[in-house]
């Protein structure tokens, strides 16, 4: 497994040091210290296995020994109650011949030695009962050696002693049997885990490197960019999915506002030249106190047009985006039809033209002020351009229906209607009809409409009337 | 009890103005004192508290973006102190939604920027409690009209004048604020309680309608045009 650099080393450092900083990075990953964590866990556990069974080999050999060392030193003692300390010297002897044999010692009470096998006793060994450790040399070896043993050391009558031992070095050979292997298993496991550790977080920081990389274009401005799926359905893949997914939200968001800031930068400039060139004429122009003062009246109303237009714009914004479902209510359209048509209805009066209105009760979950707003819109554009072209009595008649789950208003004039080709045209911001450019509007008043019915989950269309113009409001409907 | 409804109301004010904008404040004194009212400015959250505590304001205009202390924070503190001097909370936001935060703050008007000074001042003239009745007051009286809100009856010279339950609101909103320039969006507002532009004279050709019926066939006319602004209830108004 090779190990290379991940990001360009900032500067030309040795190759060691980038190599090292970039173990460093490693170790700081997540994944990589979940694995420490349990390779560390894993390890305590298995040396504690080990332990526990080397400690338990040695107490098992230690019991056994002391067991045999017991039952030997019974029957020598037999022996010499049997037949006294001839016959004791007599089967120590007998016994030291043989190959692999335990160690014996007999002394008399002076301290002389009787029958062995062993010497370089540690002085004063034999002066007490009872069993312990010692070491000790084999003659027939030379001496050269050290070995250990346990031995037991027993008082005969008549001052004699007598040790028997058993060497333990089998015990330890016993035990090194058991746990070198289980020793080399945990470092061979630990290594490996290292190392796979290593190989997998490389993975791991390979693929988030690529995120951080496609994040970092994104944010510099592209927001075309999307994070690569790699196809695994992992748990990368569906971040980077959800991130895609909201990446995609963010995109149309942001090129919906280019396109309203474009047509606001655009519309907002035509009436804010007309106001500049109306103070520059009045500077170069007026003379009297009179033409100042048209001059000022008019700047000011063509303000005032602009702030309209501007709130509108504010409007349709706030209701596009939504924000206002959370002050929606229920409410009863039917009341709020006729509050609103009480309100235009001696406007229409005035412009000799009949006004009708029918409604049925209908309730619909909605802002009140924005459905006022709505339908006020509809009721100015049936006065100002629902009038018939010659002398015939114009009418505008308003209705309130249920059809299926769905509120119907419709607002019906006797104009000139809209030709079918620019209906789906007339919602657009600032869009205005030939026919109206004369007319004072901020070409906002239908796309206010359409707003407030996307708003609240509907829709606007027109039709024609014959002749005339009907818009239909459609809203969902609260169960009767 | 009825009100002297005949005196002239718009006697000088005292004013605060909170506000954070320095032109369009001194701007706003100069205006407030040739319409004959005193204004005092205080121009953040926590002067205009304490200006405000100290008392004594016919009425207050507060920004709703201050420094220190914002202008809805100031109304609920000062309303929580138990002052109730009438509050018109200015702001750029105008929607909706802001405006009913501004009233649920404690203010008793919102008035979204950019506004005619004319507005301003007719909307801080109606909430100046001098010389105009108690919304206890059952009749109102302006020369020989007279309007019994109990009896929801109108008489002129009288003679009954029947009116539609809107008219009645209309005339009766008109005549509390009499000697008081009402504007067409304080009557939007009040009387219909829309929020929003009507884009049409809608409120000319009720208020049209309406005096037909109140001053159609006597010598004075007591519904006055106020030139670019609104109208006017008044007596002795040559």
């Amino acid at each position: 497994m090779s190990v290379t650099p991940g990001p360009p080393a900032p500067a030309a450092g040795p190759r060691s040091v980038g190599v090292l900083a970039y173990l460093m990075r490693l170790a700081r990953t997540t994944a990589f210290k979940l694995l420490a964590a349990y390779l560390i866990v894993f390890a305590v556990f298995a040396v504690s296995v080990i332990a526990y069974t080397a400690w338990h080999t040695r107490q098992l050999i230690e019991a056994q020994v002391s067991d045999d060392l017991d039952r030997e030193v019974r029957f020598l003692a037999d022996q010499y109650r049997s037949g006294g300390i001839q016959r004791l010297v007599y089967v120590i002897d007998r016994r030291t011949r043989r190959p692999g044999s335990s160690i014996y010692m007999l002394t008399n009470f002076q301290g002389e030695t009787l029958a062995a096998n062993v010497s370089d006793l540690p002085f004063g060994l034999l002066d007490r009962a009872g069993t312990r450790f010692t070491t000790y040399n084999r003659p027939d070896e030379g001496g050269a050696k050290a070995h250990v043993a346990v031995v037991q050391v027993f008082i005969l009558p008549g001052g004699y002693r007598l040790l028997v031992g058993r060497d333990i070095e089998e015990r330890d050979t016993l035990q090194d049997l058991v746990t070198r292997p289980a020793q080399w298993a945990v470092i061979l496991i630990v290594v490996l885990g290292l190392a796979g550790g290593v190989f997998v977080t490389r993975r791991v920081l390979k693929r988030i490197d690529a995120m951080t990389a496609t994040s970092e274009t994104i944010m510099a401005g592209d927001l075309s960019g999307r994070l690569a799926v790699a196809g695994t359905g992992d748990e990368f893949d569906r971040l980077a999915q959800s991130l895609n997914a909201m990446l995609e939200r963010i995109e149309a968001l942001m090129v919906g506002l280019k396109e309203v800031s474009d047509n606001i930068a655009h519309d907002l400039k035509t009436p804010l030249t007309r106001l500049r060139n109306r103070s520059e004429e009045a500077l170069r122009t007026a003379r009297s106190e009179e033409d100042w003062q048209s001059a000022l009246e008019a700047v000011i109303e063509e303000s005032d047009g602009l702030i309209r237009t501007f709130d509108a714009l504010l409007l349709i914004a706030r209701a596009e985006a939504g924000q206002a479902r959370k002050s929606m209510v229920d409410l009863d359209l039917a009341d709020l039809v006729a509050n609103v048509c009480e309100l235009y209805e001696p406007v229409a009066e005035e412009a000799e033209m009949d006004f009708s209105l029918s409604t049925v009760p209908v309730r619909v979950h909605g802002m009140g002020e924005l459905l006022a707003q709505a339908l006020a819109n509809l009721l100015d554009n049936a006065v100002k351009y629902g009038a018939p072209a010659a002398g015939a009595g114009g009418a505008i008649a308003v209705s309130l229906a249920r059809e299926g789950g769905h509120a119907v208003l419709t607002v019906a004039d006797r104009g000139p209607g809209i030709a079918p080709d620019d209906r789906a045209r007339v919602v657009d911001r600032f869009v205005r009809l030939e026919a109206s450019r004369t007319r004072p509007g901020s070409g906002l008043g239908l796309s206010l409409v359409a707003a407030v019915a996307h708003l609240h989950g509907g829709d606007l269309d027109f039709a024609d009337n014959g002749p005339g113009l009907v818009a239909r409001l459609r809203l969902p409907a609260l169960p009767a | 009890m009825t009100a002297n409804l005949d005196q002239d109301s718009t006697t000088a004010m005292r004013l605060l103005l909170v506000e954070d904008d320095r032109d369009a404040a001194e701007y706003l004194r100069k205006a407030f004192r040739e319409a004959g009212h005193v204004m005092d400015l205080a121009g953040d959250g926590e002067e205009g508290l304490s200006l405000a505590l100290d008392g004594g304001y016919d009425v207050m205009i507060v920004d709703r973006m201050l420094p220190r202390r914002d202008g809805l924070s100031l109304v609920s503190e000062l309303r929580g102190r138990g002052h109730t001097t009438p509050v018109l909370i200015l702001s750029a936001l105008g929607q909706v939604d802001d405006r009913v935060q501004g009233l649920r703050a404690g203010g008793d008007d919102y008035l979204p920027k950019p506004y005619a000074f004319t507005e301003l001042l007719a909307r801080v003239e109606a909430l100046s409690r001098r010389g105009a009745p108690q919304a206890t007051e059952t009749l109102y009286r302006v020369g020989d009209l007279e309007l019994d809100r109990l009896a929801h009856r109108v008489t002129r010279a009288g003679r009954e004048i029947t009116l539609q339950p809107r008219e009645f609101r209309l005339l009766e909103y008109l005549m509390r604020h009499a000697g008081q320039v009402v504007t067409r969006t304080m009557l939007l507002e009040n009387v219909w309680d829309y929020h929003f532009d009507p884009q049409t004279n809608v409120i000319d050709v009720h208020v049209s309608r309406l005096r037909a019926k109140i001053d159609k066939g006597f010598d004075e006319p007591l519904i006055h045009t106020v030139r670019g602004t609104g109208y006017m209830v008044r007596a002795g108004f040559k």
